[in-house]
């Protein structure tokens, strides 16, 4: 791969403003979903319908950067029908790439549209180079999207073994399952990323001030209970306050963001093709805020990979947007696990 | 309808795993899964012993299956997939992609990791040789009808009876409990018999920590639905192990299968029996965590 191909900034879409923000603001691709349940960010007043879709791509193409549809939701038995649908509204569109999970769905757009490009989503849950040539093999997937779960050393072992390009996590919410691998949502919701495209859905989320303190809970369940002085966080269910053996604590994990800043030269030396950004959820100003400090920081490792640095005002600008205020290199970083 | 006894998901110590296996050889299941799903680092029984309690458990008349670890990171973890992919006396259940691309074009069975939620899915995995396939646990018996009336020629599996496997991470949050790393966890997961009980602030139990693994606290239970599960053209249950009582789990499907005990006196018997409440919510489209049918509620 050419090394200009490498380290592609890939920004989130949840809106057209956001496109135009992070078109604007140096994406080099943006992605995006339909406004239904056939994409894993499926809330309510986000993501695009056909014609939005369309003003979207013609933004983004005149400046320059690509377009890539996330359809990756596992279509479901009762209406499976109309995940094709959003393939064929798709490949009619001309989206750059479409970023599946579902096998199934894989083989619909492999028969049907020989050259729209496919690339395996986070949610596929494809953490070996055994399963990514697999999908390459048996669909012809060009890249595929790693779940935040391997170690640097081991991201590296993947792309040694496979020409599937490879595009990582940089920046945003924590995952700290394997996502596709995750029902934790539907057992508290009876919704699931799989299943509808969300994760601790917002209609099922109450805040309640108690003689103890604010309580946010879903659907019933308590997530986390905060002091006068604390702030509230989104009560995504793995990162509440619960108690094991007689001790309160984040159990699972603390609301941090993922930010791999400091990573940048070792993913240049190893051939990662592209940093994603997580957070269709967010505001046009967060992405424009989050694009701007990646462009010039990709640009400035691609420069001078050996003098390259984290500069702080890059690191304090990610953190003041990052959730819980904080930052983690995750999974990348052993000593996380 | 058959009954199988899926893979134990805890660590147990070695002689506790043999002796839990011998009793098994003596139940009353017709298909008995083995090996290490969750953690990579659970060594107590490796491969040469699963083999060995393998052609133990066919001797005695179980159909013995081996199941792959469901995630995947490093060299050594493929290594192992690949060591039970290379065998040929047994067959394997793939709960990852990966060994799916090992196991193609001969007969396996797709694991309950793999994500099948739709007919086309079904379809492909049958054309790559799945025999056998295992419902996703937060599908409902809605979604199963649809998938049953467009099934290739291959056998369904429902996840019956047990802590249901919810989740799978790469850090360990039984090190993480006790402030360990993962890489020096000390083993920590052999003292959580049934993992370790995750309580909200007001003490409902709600996750269960099994090291890489989340289950939940609640035990799913579809006794109660065998003749719901027997008309939509259900093969096999899958009862999973518990430290306890798991001879009495399987006894109980056994004799409401065969039609010699009412499934609501069944799901009654069955809750006394559980490591804490049950629940089924899942089977009936609903959240995983709630009663919804007649699970035998205490």
């Amino acid at each position: 791969m050419p090394s200009d191909a490498l380290l592609e900034l890939v920004c989130p879409a949840g809106s057209l403003p956001a496109l135009k923000a992070a078109v604007d603001n140096g994406a080099d691709c943006v992605y995006l979903g339909f406004r239904d349940n056939t994409n894993a960010r499926n809330f309510s007043g986000l993501n695009f319908d056909a014609a939005g879709a369309r003003e979207g791509i013609r933004y983004a193409r005149d400046r320059g950067a690509r377009v890539f549809l996330a359809l990756n939701t596992y279509p479901q038995a009762a209406d499976w029908q109309q995940w094709h649908g959003a393939i064929d509204k798709a490949a009619a569109l001309g989206v750059d790439a479409v970023i599946l999970a579902d096998p199934g769905l894989m083989r619909y757009a492999a028969d049907n549209y020989p050259d729209l490009r496919l690339h395996l989503s986070v949610q596929g849950s494809a953490t070996n180079h055994e399963a990514i040539n697999f999908y390459h093999e048996q669909f012809g997937v060009c890249r595929a999207v790693l779940p935040r779960v391997l170690s640097l050393a081991q991201v590296e072992q993947v792309l040694r073994h496979s020409r599937v390009e490879i595009e990582l996590f940089g920046f945003g919410s924590l995952c700290v399952m394997v996502e596709g691998r995750c029902a934790l949502s539907s057992y508290v919701t009876g919704e699931s990323p799989n299943t509808c495209g969300v994760c601790s859905p917002a209609k099922m989320v109450r805040w309640q001030h108690t003689a103890r303190g604010l309580e946010s809970r879903l659907n019933g369940v308590l997530i986390d209970r905060y002091a006068a002085d604390e702030n509230a966080g989104y009560p995504t269910l793995c990162k509440g306050r619960f108690q094991v053996n007689g001790e309160t604590y984040y159990a699972i994990e603390e609301p941090t963001s993922l930010n791999t800043l400091a990573l940048l030269p070792a993913m240049l030396r190893m051939g990662v093709a592209a940093i994603k950004i997580e957070g269709r959820q967010r505001s046009p100003a967060y992405v424009a805020q989050v694009a701007r400090v990646w462009r010039v920081a990709i640009d400035a490792c691609k420069r001078d990979p050996a003098g390259y640095a984290a500069r702080p005002d890059w690191v304090r600008a990610l953190d003041r947007v990052a959730e819980g205020q904080q930052h983690t290199l995750g999974a990348y970083h052993r000593p996380w696990k | 309808m058959k009954l199988a006894l899926g893979p134990v998901l805890y660590y147990w110590p070695r002689q506790r795993l043999l002796d839990f296996y011998e009793m098994i050889a003596a139940a009353p299941v017709d298909i008995v899964y083995l090996g290490e799903v969750v953690c990579s680092r659970r060594h107590e029984l490796r491969l040469p012993d699963w083999l060995a309690l393998a052609e133990r458990l066919a001797a005695a008349g179980k159909a013995v299956v081996l199941s792959t670890q469901a995630l995947i990171e490093s060299e050594s973890d493929l290594k192992v997939m690949r060591a039970l992919a290379d065998q040929e006396r047994f067959t394997v259940e793939a709960n990852d992609t990966g060994a799916l691309r090992l196991l193609a074009g001969r007969p396996f069975v797709a694991g309950p990791h793999l994500n099948v939620y739709n007919p086309p899915t079904l379809a492909w995995l049958a054309g790559l040789g799945a025999r056998r396939w295992v419902m996703p646990v937060e599908m409902g018996r809605e979604a199963l009808g649809h998938l049953q009336r467009q099934r290739p020629a291959m056998e369904t599996e429902v996840f019956a009876y047990g802590r249901l496997p919810l989740a799978f991470s790469a850090r360990c949050f039984t090190a993480r409990h006790h402030n360990l790393s993962k890489d020096d966890c000390r083993f920590r997961c052999l003292e959580a018999d049934d993992g370790l009980t995750l309580h909200t602030r007001e003490g409902q139990g709600f996750l269960v920590l099994n090291g890489t693994q989340t289950q939940s606290a609640a035990v799913y239970n579809l006794i109660a639905a065998v003749d719901e599960l027997r008309d939509l053209g259900v093969d096999v249950l899958r009862l999973s192990p518990q430290s306890r009582h798991t001879e009495h789990v399987i006894r109980l499907f056994r004799e409401a299968l065969d039609g010699r005990l009412a499934p609501v006196a069944a799901a009654q018997a069955l809750a006394a029996l559980m490591p804490d409440v049950p629940c089924d919510g899942y089977w009936h489209g609903g959240p995983g965590l709630v009663l919804a049918g007649h699970g035998g509620g205490r």
